[in-house]
């Protein structure tokens, strides 16, 4: 478990400049242009909430929006990510939205909740192939890190920690062995 | 020279005079504190950073993950103010304050040594592992057995009363196993092992003839109440500093000790720079510090000074108090200070998953793991050809969460809230040899902000080293896959000596004063004195954890000092 966080680790610490490369080939025909500055604007964050709700979205608990997760993207990229993974994540929030135009003819906000899931299912499998295929040192699909972070961010937050999952502040025990039955939600924190 | 040292008048010397001065107040030196202030001496302790009050001063520790702007996760920031810092796991968004700005205090690497540090009131105790493993004969014969470094003045009959001596105190749990080569300790409750462990124990336990065995980790996380600390509330957030008490540290247990009996002044943002030499008395009569707040250097005096400032900052202190009589650092006629550098070599196990207990769980974070205590080179049956020494494991079993990584939609999230499979992983701690030339030394072209020396580390792991690790790596997957473990798979992340945290040697004890720093009271061979019992005083590693042997040897030493005292022998 650790080797792989730790590889994956690596993996986003490398970047590369495939991903500028065809960024640059393909072009900006958006109406909004998305992750132009590492100021995020309001229409940054809700377009990154409607992505991470789309992922992950309410159910019988809380959806990603809920969580704010768009903005906790945000923060992360801002404060925690490198700069060659930076440029990949804000070039990857335009493309995003370009190969959903391509596909449904709308942009990402314009499309409804079902034409979004489709389209992501999509784009989840292509970056999952190319996160397979690609060379330790090629940097990470962006779609890769936006669900990354869409995990990371929802399963932290309050209601993703104590509503979609379990969560207890000050356990005052350990028990090694105790019951489980199927559908008991795991524990948010280790 | 700034005036204050040069125009001693007799009334401030007796204002900065006290019986005795520890310098650094981390896990040695919290203890010199305690044991000499208990003892009635009239104590000055000396720390290089900042104040950290217990509890007042663990700020953000009771927040949750959402609460933190990176939900507990390392910036960028923290990247290049402190590179190495930064990659230790207890770094986290709400521990970083209790390490230090690599930028801010420079060292240099003549070969890769990660030095990690904590400069404030407690030191490392706060961020420490916490892991408690009593050492035996085979760790305290080795040197003599082999040949390698030098032979330790003392034995395990020397030390073991002290450990039963600092352990109540200390709060350690865990589990009295009768182990020859792991010596039992005045223990706490143990912890709970979980399902996966038990049966990963009695799998190994019954699996080997050699009689090794897995037991649940010695830790001094407080299952009972220990005085008023504790008892561990099961967070998994010790390396924060624990409001509950739930851990032993400085600011826990010792420093509040030796401040109840009156007899402490505490005197943070004070870094020493030599320890003054009488060449008529032939002592050691006080130290010199800068204090870091106004830059000016001060004197004080004591009869006995206790150097705890941690391995590498104990050694530069004597490397960097030259007088006529010891022009190459005090007490360094042997020109062993500084040599000798050790750490652990770690970083190297295996993993795996189990198909049991999937209607099993788990209630609580435990702080702790598993122990596998060594089991290479304790007697004939077991001595290998490779290498000389041996190591242990620490590790442990858990069920996480479920990681699927294909999936977008309420389906996806819904199967995301279930926990995964039972895994577990096992790492190697080694022991590594005294060897002369892994060393530390001064670099006087580069100096500090303090107008200090900077610190030259030369420190590698070698032919010894590197043949164990290959049975430090493929025991465990030997081990795992006994157990019954699937998917078993293995690791070596090789970090660079330092990492492990376990820095020790630099003014080691021996019985010749050719050819060691300290006797076997951790009294200095040349200035009788002063005394060292931070991890500098090691003449070997052993593979254990080696906090609490540090500990017990302060204990021993101050109990030594104070007869010696009163005796009128110093």
């Amino acid at each position: 478990m650790n080797r792989r966080d730790a590889l994956s680790r690596v993996a986003l610490l490398f970047g590369g400049s495939i991903i500028g490369a065809e960024a640059f080939l393909s072009g900006c025909k958006t109406a909004t242009k998305y992750g132009a500055s590492m100021n995020f604007t309001p229409d940054d964050i809700a377009y990154l909430n409607e992505i991470a709700e789309t992922i992950l979205p309410a159910t019988n608990t809380p959806g990603a929006k809920e969580a704010k997760v768009g903005e906790f993207m945000t923060v992360m990229v801002k404060d925690c990510y490198e700069e060659k993974d930076q440029k990949i994540f804000m070039e990857g929030m335009g493309k995003l939205d370009e190969a959903c135009q391509k596909k449904n003819s709308k942009s990402f906000m314009e499309s409804s909740p079902a034409e979004r899931h489709d389209f992501l299912v999509a784009l989840d499998k292509e970056a999952k192939d190319y996160q397979k295929s690609k060379k330790a040192e090629d940097p990470s699909h962006y779609f890769t890190m936006m669900k990354q972070l869409t995990l990371t961010g929802y399963f932290t937050s309050e209601p993703g920690a104590t509503k979609a999952l379990r969560y207890v502040a000050v356990p005052g025990r350990y028990e090694g062995c105790i019951p489980y039955k199927k559908g008991d939600k795991a524990w948010a924190t280790s | 020279m700034p005036g204050d040292t040069l125009n001693v008048n007799n009334k401030a010397v007796a204002q900065n005079t006290y019986d005795a001065i520890v310098v650094g107040s981390g896990i040695s030196g919290g203890w010199a504190a305690k044991e000499l202030c208990e003892q009635g001496l009239k104590t000055l302790v000396l720390e290089r950073g900042r104040m950290v009050e217990h509890i007042k001063d663990y700020t953000d520790t009771t927040k949750d993950p959402w609460e933190l702007t990176h939900h507990g996760g390392r910036t960028t920031q923290n990247k290049t103010d402190s590179p190495i810092q930064s990659k230790c796991y207890a770094y986290n968004e709400v521990s970083s304050k209790f390490f230090v700005n690599d930028k801010e205090h420079p060292y240099n690497q003549t070969k890769p040594f990660d030095w990690v540090r904590g400069y404030h009131v407690g030191g490392r105790s706060i961020m420490w592992g916490r892991q408690c493993y009593r050492w035996s004969d085979v760790d305290f014969g080795a040197n003599a057995k082999d040949g390698h470094g030098v032979d330790w003045p003392i034995r395990y009959k020397d030390i073991a009363p002290w450990y039963d001596y600092v352990e109540p105190f200390v709060g350690i749990s865990g589990s009295v196993e009768g182990l020859p080569q792991l010596p039992d300790g005045k223990f706490l409750p143990p912890m709970e092992m979980n399902c996966l462990e038990k049966q990963v124990a009695e799998r190994i336990n019954k699996g080997f003839a050699d009689g090794r065995r897995m037991i649940i980790g010695r830790t001094a996380n407080h299952t009972v109440k220990v005085g008023d600390r504790g008892p561990c509330q099961f967070r998994n957030k010790c390396h924060e500093g624990c409001p509950f008490g739930g851990y032993f540290s400085s600011n826990a247990a010792t420093l509040p000790a030796a401040a109840r009996t009156g007899n402490m002044t505490l005197r943070p943002f004070s870094i020493v720079q030599e320890v003054i030499y009488d060449k008529d008395t032939k002592k050691a009569k006080g130290v010199r510090i800068v204090d870091t707040e106004t830059m000016k250097t001060e004197e004080f005096y004591a009869k006995i000074i206790f150097l705890n400032a941690s391995t590498i900052a104990t050694a530069s202190i004597l490397l960097n108090s030259v007088s006529d009589a010891f022009p190459n650092g005090l007490g360094n006629s042997s020109e062993q200070v500084g040599h000798n550098l050790m750490d652990h070599h770690y970083g190297v196990g295996a993993y795996g998953e189990s198909e049991d207990f999937a209607d099993q769980y788990f209630y609580g974070r435990r702080a702790n793991g598993i122990y596998i205590p060594r089991f290479r080179n304790i007697n004939e049956q077991t001595t290998q050809k490779d290498y000389v020494r041996g190591f242990g494991y620490q590790g442990g079993g858990g069920r996480g969460r479920i990681d699927i990584q294909e999936g977008i939609g309420g389906d996806y999230k819904e199967s995301l809230t279930e926990p995964g499979k039972w895994t577990m992983g096992i790492g190697s701690w080694g022991e590594h040899l005294p060897y002369y030339e892994n060393k530390m030394t001064l670099n006087k072209d580069k100096k500090d902000k303090w107008g200090l020396p900077t610190i030259d580390i030369d420190c590698e792991f070698k032919e010894n080293e590197k043949a164990m690790r290959k049975d430090m790596m493929e025991s465990a997957k030997e081990m795992l896959e006994k157990a019954g473990l699937k998917n078993v798979g293995t690791y070596d992340s090789a970090p660079a000596p330092g990492f492990c945290i376990h820095e020790m040697g630099t003014a080691r004890m021996g019985k010749d004063p050719k050819t060691s720093v300290l006797n076997g009271n951790n009294q200095m061979h040349e200035v009788n004195n002063v005394f060292i019992t931070d991890g500098a005083c090691m003449a070997s590693s052993a593979c254990q954890n080696p906090s609490v042997t540090y500990m017990a040897l302060t204990a021993r030493a101050c109990d030594f000092a104070v007869k010696e005292l009163k005796k009128g022998n110093i």
